[in-house]
């Protein structure tokens, strides 16, 4: 049936699939095209967005004790030989650290990275919606999407989803024709193309040391390093950042893996090249 | 906190925006573009509101090349303003509006260059200069006073570089870099990006 509606294979009656009624409850299609499934992901109707009943959970001053995870440090920047992605692994809910051994680096596809800030749900719910987008996609065209195409499918999902209270700030990097690709897409509907990103509570402080360093002819050891020590910097500084430093490559043949770094290990590291260097 | 100037002149129309795109408090990027193309001789500025700046812009523009395509003919300046407008009014009173501020800097055959303001709220008026957004403290004083009709591109420039000088020393954000543009009757050219000068101690 998953085929069928990929293909929009109709039989019998213009209304169903397979016996099955397309329309559910209020006349909405839970049957639809792949590349729009963001309207089959329905909300309440006759409802005021405006009066913004959804928001109780991401705003800080809302009485509802349910709050989403935040507090974040996450970075991507292009140079020479690619795409670098680092990322820290801490989550947290209020006051209290509840991981420290968050992936927030989503593995979209071979050639697609997603980075995961704000709402963890958010951001792994809407970025798995887009693998599947990004599969059909290739499918379809038997190329795969550019990652212009594929940031901007995530951000017209999430702006239709504006105002209920989404809160995701991601970069998605890829490999296509034109070479390597960062855009910035967050949950305001916003989508930025550029070098360098820095998204989260730490995210100020990761800035502060990329850009004093970074510059587009860094060698691949050197942008290993900055992504690192940006990400270690703002663990220091960004109580809500933490844990270990996931490092990801993005290369032409593909993402890779570089490392996963303990933040104390870097910490202990960093302080006795410090005291190395002053002898 | 986002600057778009406007500056009509003898034969064109003068438009200038700031570069920087901000989420809170940190500037995100310094070379952003807010200005779209909907035709040959016809371009907007955009600020506002994040997502929804760049969903209804592009929603004008295809709006206005799909005109286009049906009837062979382009929208005039004062037509796409006007539909526009329209359609600014309608979502404003639609369940969630578009909270942007437009410029559009048009040239027509007939009736030459034209500047139209337009805000969130759908009230568009045709301008002879314009300011979107806090810059228009500063700034829309020293039009007053030095605007005057049939300015040449350098007269044009000249103000606004005035204007820019000024919003740089009394505005406390930092606008960064100012991207120009020029619509004439051969269409839209590339200025460029201007810095403001530095300030300098009373």
């Amino acid at each position: 049936m998953a085929l069928a509606s990929v293909c929009g294979f109709k039989l019998g009656n213009e209304n169903s699939y397979f016996g099955l009624d397309v329309n559910g409850p209020m006349g909405v299609p839970t049957w639809d095209d792949a590349l729009t499934i963001s309207e089959k992901f329905t909300v309440p109707c006759d409802i005021d967005l405006q009066s913004g009943i959804y928001k109780a959970f991401t705003d800080d001053d809302s009485k509802v004790k349910i709050q989403f995870h935040h507090g974040t440090t996450t970075l991507a920047f292009r140079f020479k030989h690619g795409v670098i992605v680092a990322v820290d692994s801490r989550a947290t809910a209020g006051p209290s650290i509840e991981s420290q051994t968050v992936k927030k680096v989503i593995e979209i596809n071979p050639y697609l990275l997603g980075t995961m800030a704000g709402g963890a749900a958010d951001c792994m719910f809407w970025e798995r919606v887009l693998a599947r987008q990004c599969r059909i996609y290739e499918l379809r065209n038997k190329e795969r999407i550019s990652v212009a195409a594929a940031s901007k499918l995530l951000a017209n999902i999430v702006y239709d989803y504006k105002g209920m209270g989404l809160s995701m700030g991601t970069m998605i990097v890829g490999w296509d024709k034109k070479g390597p690709g960062l855009y910035y897409v967050d949950s305001d509907g916003e989508r930025l193309s550029g070098n360098l990103f820095s998204v989260g509570s730490g995210s100020v402080y990761a800035y502060g040391v990329l850009d004093s360093v970074y510059h587009w002819d860094l060698s691949e050891a050197e942008a290993y390093d900055l992504g690192r020590r940006a990400i270690y910097h703002a663990t220091h500084r960004d109580a809500y950042s933490g844990g270990v430093v996931n490092l990801y490559h993005m290369k032409q043949t593909g993402w890779e893996k570089i490392s996963q770094t303990d933040t104390t290990e870097l910490h202990y590291q960093y302080q006795a090249e410090k005291e190395k260097a002053k002898k | 906190m986002e600057c778009l100037i406007g500056i009509q002149g003898k034969d064109f129309v003068l438009l200038a925006t700031d570069t920087i795109s901000a989420r809170s408090v940190v500037a995100m990027k310094d070379d952003h573009d807010k200005m779209y193309k909907l035709s040959d001789k016809l371009l907007m500025a955009v600020c506002g509101e994040a997502g929804d700046n760049i969903q209804f812009s592009e929603y004008i523009a295809k709006n206005v090349q799909l005109y286009k395509m049906k009837n062979g003919y382009e929208l005039s300046a004062h037509a796409a303003a006007n539909f526009t407008r329209r359609n600014m009014a309608e979502s404003l009173r639609s369940s969630r509006s578009h909270l942007v501020n437009l410029l559009i800097a048009g040239y027509d055959n007939e009736q030459g260059a034209s500047l139209y303001f337009l805000d969130y709220l759908a009230s568009l008026n045709k301008m002879p200069f314009a300011i979107h957004g806090y810059g228009s403290l500063f700034a829309l004083s020293i039009m007053d006073k030095y605007y005057q009709k049939d300015l040449d591109l350098a007269g044009a420039k000249d103000l606004l570089m005035k204007c820019i000088t000024e919003i740089q020393k009394r505005f406390i954000v930092n606008l960064g870099k100012f991207r120009l543009r020029v619509v004439d009757k051969d269409g839209i050219h590339d200025k460029g990006m201007i810095s403001p000068e530095p300030v300098k101690a009373a």
